[in-house]
């Protein structure tokens, strides 16, 4: 079991390797809404501090949701996915380790450049450290909660809002607590607390999301 | 537990004659609860100590609000039945939970921000309770997108059913996000480990009401049920006689 | 009964609340009645177009 999702992880990521513009884009994205907010306030530094926080978070939301577009597609669109249910592996694995692939093309990339668009918004570099352990737990959750909405909305016209208004709901807690976070680092303050919530996200969402997101693809491709 | 009916229960004909009988039972007990309910909250009730006659708002905006939370997990826990035994009927039921449940939502949210102006001085807040209350109208909204998104009956049925199992966590949120968090809502009044914390003057008015929205939110579900028994039906021949009995009139 | 409807001063607050409450609970009732119809008459058509077919 553990071969076959390591041979559908090595594959995903060799895949992407081949079509950059699919997991830049949610990067550069990222980056472009990230600067937005200083050209649209102004562009006050201890101005932009206070706003820092919840824009970095709602850009990380938004560049992941747009992410998640790739997570499925060209594998549904090739009958990969259906593969993938009738090998006889264990689906639940092989979707934890096409999301986890997911995962290190998007999630990572961007919490490793949101520190530094962080300092761009004012964020002392003291903060930095906090800040991208915040968003390294925070993501992971996005991808395995997002897995779930693209799994139920595979193939539905329009799918792209749809998915957005139902995985918003259920990530609020990550952006609640990734903003508290980035707020108690920028602040100085200790940030602990908000750390060990993101992390109790993140373990919760690794051991539910699979199984539900499994769930929303067997019953998308029937 | 008597299996035998569990199973009786979930072919679609008998579900249509059994919801047909007792909706308007249903409606009828609810329907007469209410002005109970209204008189009482509006009229009987004595006015209150700190939040004068405002308070009286209580009577609609608990609930609605109580009803809220109550019919999503009664949907979730139909959604899952439907996917774990695979009772087609589960899933009539628990589609026909969702446009109530979000219409009880709504409500409690206008009632709860006409309530928040004069005794917290703002429509708004950004209040735990609120906040997850508002989510529970996004999961009753995005239940019936999805829904409607999907063309194929049985997909559709059961990806919304996956969609409200997944949901149902935000449920225990709403519940104790008072407990959890600094809220600018009180904690529980009614059920409390010793007791409610309003005198019985006060609160038989919101049980009477409880009730009554309870009785309308089954005689609702069973009609909307209904509907949906009748949609997914492919001419059996209990739908013949059925509309054969109803005849022309509609 | 001016009393009653000026509730104190915060007559506009209770009966807009009231209102809201009271036509959602009608409304509510009202539409799910006109769905079983609908379904009702839509399961009419359906069979009549296979008994013709």
């Amino acid at each position: 079991m553990a071969g076959a999702a390591v041979v559908v992880l090595q594959r995903d990521l060799l895949l992407a390797a081949r079509r950059p513009g699919e997991w830049l884009q949610p990067l550069a994205f990222f980056v472009i809404v990230t600067v937005l907010f200083p050209l649209a306030v102004e562009p006050e530094l201890s101005r932009l501090r206070q706003l820092a926080p919840g824009a970095l978070w709602v850009a990380l939301l938004l560049a992941s949701l747009l992410a998640l577009d790739f997570l499925f597609r060209e594998d549904r669109r090739d009958g990969t996915l259906e593969q993938y249910v009738v090998s006889g592996q264990s689906f639940t694995a092989l979707l934890m380790a096409k999301t986890a692939a997911h995962w290190l093309l998007t999630g990572l990339p961007l919490a490793l450049v949101g520190p530094l668009t962080a300092i761009s918004l004012g964020a002392p570099v003291q903060a930095v450290p906090v800040v991208l352990l915040a968003l390294l737990l925070g993501s992971v959750s996005l991808s395995l909660i997002g897995s779930i909405g693209a799994g139920l909305t595979l193939g539905v016209r329009s799918g792209g809002a749809l998915l957005s208004l139902l995985v918003l709901p259920l990530v609020m807690p990550v952006l609640v607590f990734g903003a508290r976070a980035t707020t108690l680092a920028i602040a100085g303050d200790d940030a602990s607390g908000a750390l060990y919530l993101l992390a109790a996200s993140g373990v919760l969402s690794l051991t539910l999301a699979p199984l539900a997101a499994a769930a929303a693809v067997r019953i998308s491709l029937e | 537990m008597n299996w035998v009916w569990f199973h009786r229960f979930g072919s679609p004909p008998y579900f249509y004659r059994m919801a047909g009988r007792w909706a308007p039972w249903f409606l009828a007990l609810a329907a007469l609860l209410l002005p109970v309910g209204l008189y009482g909250g509006l009229a009987v009730a004595p006015t209150d100590y700190y939040q004068s006659d405002v308070f009286r708002i209580i009577y609609v905006h608990v609930p609605t609000a109580y009803l809220s939370v109550m019919t999503y997990t009664w949907m979730a826990l139909a959604a899952a039945v439907a996917l774990i035994w695979r009772i087609k009927v589960c899933h009539a039921i628990a589609a026909a939970c969702a446009p109530a449940g979000a219409m009880f939502t709504a409500v409690a949210l206008a009632t709860g921000m006409i309530w928040g102006q004069p005794t917290w001085g703002t429509y708004w807040a950004w209040d735990p309770r609120i906040i997850s209350e508002l989510f529970v109208l996004f999961f009753f909204l995005g239940y019936i997108a999805l829904r409607g998104a999907i063309e194929d009956r049985d997909r559709a049925d059961r990806s919304s059913a996956v969609l409200a199992v997944v949901g149902v966590v935000n449920v225990p949120i709403v519940h104790y996000s008072v407990d959890w968090w600094n809220s600018l809502h009180q904690g529980p009044t009614l059920m409390r480990a010793d007791g409610p914390a309003m005198p019985m003057s006060m609160a038989w008015p919101l049980l009477v009401m409880l009730a009554s929205y309870t009785f309308f939110f089954v005689a609702i579900m069973l009609m909307r049920a209904r509907a949906e028994v009748l949609r997914r039906e492919r001419g059996g021949a209990w739908l013949r006689e059925e509309l054969a009995r109803l005849g022309a009139a509609t | 009964m001016r009393e009653f409807l000026d509730m104190n001063g915060y007559g506009t607050y209770v009966w807009s609340a009231y209102g809201i409450a009271i036509g959602g609970l009608v409304l509510s009732v009202y539409l799910a009645r006109r769905q079983l119809r609908l379904a009702r008459d839509e399961a009419r058509r359906r069979l009549a177009m296979q008994e013709v077919s």
